[in-house]
């Protein structure tokens, strides 16, 4: 089987395993709904307020849902052996980690690009800016998968891998928390957010040349 | 002989053991000294009076927590590339006190930043990187002491430090690319400095205490880390038992 073939086939199964696994495949986004509306609870239902944070609360949640099921990402194939017999195939990692990002952001990125707009609207966001809100969350959210999927090999089968992901993760990810947030106050300022929308798809285009080659070493050294 | 010798743990051992006890004297020396001249001698400053004084230890400090992190992956890199054991070991001992002058650039600058800004902590861009910058040090630290695999630590942090040091040249850059409440750097290498020369001294002093303290610091922790991985060795049980 070629490269292409291999990451193909890993997809579909991913994919396959994920629309089985409905419960766990929705939790982010169940996730991304409640911390999101803690924040009008937390903070008062004033609109002028809302609508500021509105971008901030979107993406810092986005953020959060998008680490949940990071800990099972290679998990469950490494439990009952799976992965072992895939790095056989593919000793060098590199397609199973581009393949397990990309299947992590169809089911957690996606549906937050479709659902966050809603919420920010929700919060007093106009439809320009909610638009925005879902382009950077399109842009964005793929960084956020790419370094997760990292983490997720960095931490594979530690003990206190969930709260170590957070921890190795999420620093990484506050250029994009930046620059996703910034081009929506850019726009509900009636201003250009078109610097913000570059610079997070320089985010983009560099995580996607280097994180899947981190990603893989890093399988590589955990399965050792 | 050959500093490359030095990458045998046990004659790391015996060397860094020489090393520690006058590297910690002359810490205390030029501290002592760095603190005498910044308090006693260098006159208050026109604008920020004296609470400028606490730049003496907040510079050097802020410059250490980079270029430690900058060591550390460096010395990570080096033993995942080549597996040697003990640069590996080296970038382990490195991220505690990394991570302590992080914090206590955090700190400083925080009492540095209440007389003269008016504020402990403002949202700027330098603080920021410096916070994200405690945060790397504590990832690594937590990756690290969380594998108990020392082989799947030490390229596991190499692994995120390299990933990590990304985030350096940014801190360096970010008064230059965005031009906030944080000033600019006083000292360049294309100009002439803009510091009084007792102040420079002051700083010039602190800086050496610090890089000597770091060193100490670092090969006492090496020592330590040494003798605990390799305490099954003959060589080591020697050491324990006081016979080396």
């Amino acid at each position: 089987m070629t490269g292409l073939a291999f990451v193909h086939a890993l997809l579909r199964r991913d994919l396959r395993l994920a629309s089985r696994r409905r419960t766990q495949t929705l939790l982010p986004l169940a996730f991304f709904g409640t911390a999101a509306l803690l924040f009008p609870l937390g903070i008062g239902p004033e609109p002028q307020r809302l609508r500021e944070i509105a971008p901030g609360i979107a993406w810092a949640c986005a953020l959060l849902a998008a680490m949940l099921p990071l800990q099972q990402l290679y998990a469950g194939d490494q439990a009952d052996g799976s992965l072992e017999q895939l790095m056989l195939h593919d000793p060098s990692a590199f397609g199973i980690a581009l393949s397990k990002a990309a299947v992590h952001w169809a089911t957690s990125g996606l549906p937050l690009v479709i659902v966050a707009p809603l919420a920010g609207a929700l919060m007093g966001l106009t439809a320009d800016a909610a638009a925005m809100l879902a382009l950077t969350l399109l842009l964005g959210t793929p960084v956020l998968s790419l370094l997760g999927s990292l983490g997720a090999a960095l931490t594979l089968g530690l003990r206190h891998a969930a709260g170590l992901i957070l921890l190795i993760v999420l620093p990484l990810c506050v250029p994009a928390l930046v620059f996703g947030t910034g081009a929506v106050a850019a726009v509900d300022g009636g201003g250009s957010a078109a610097a913000h929308c570059e610079l997070l798809g320089a985010l983009l285009i560099a995580s996607l040349a280097l994180a899947p080659w981190a990603a893989a070493a890093a399988l590589r050294i955990s399965t050792e | 002989m050959a500093w490359t010798s030095l990458a045998s743990p046990p004659r790391f051992h015996a060397v860094a053991g020489r090393l520690v006890a006058p590297l910690w004297i002359a810490a205390l020396l030029l501290g002592v000294a760095g603190l005498v001249v910044g308090l006693g001698v260098a006159p208050s400053d026109a604008v920020q009076g004296e609470a400028y004084r606490i730049l003496f230890v907040h510079v050097p400090a802020a410059w250490m927590s980079m270029l430690v992190y900058v060591a550390m992956a460096a010395w990570a890199a080096i033993g995942w590339a080549f597996n040697a054991r003990m640069a590996s070991m080296l970038a382990r001992a490195l991220a505690p006190t990394g991570a302590l002058f992080t914090a206590l650039a955090l700190w400083t600058g925080a009492c540095w930043g209440r007389p003269t800004w008016g504020a402990w902590w403002v949202w700027d861009a330098r603080l920021t990187s410096e916070l994200l910058l405690l945060l790397l040090y504590l990832g690594f630290i937590a990756l690290v002491e969380s594998i108990p695999d020392p082989r799947r630590a030490d390229a596991s942090g190499a692994l995120l430090a390299i990933v990590g040091v990304v985030n350096v040249p940014v801190i360096y850059f970010s008064v230059v690319w965005w031009n906030t409440l944080h000033q600019g750097a006083s000292l360049t290498l294309t100009a002439a400095p803009r510091l009084g020369a007792s102040m420079l001294a002051a700083l010039g002093l602190m800086t050496l205490a610090f890089w000597a303290h770091a060193i100490a610091a670092v090969l006492a922790r090496a020592r330590a880390i040494v003798i605990e991985r390799e305490g099954s060795q003959p060589w080591a049980a020697a050491v324990l038992e006081g016979r080396a």
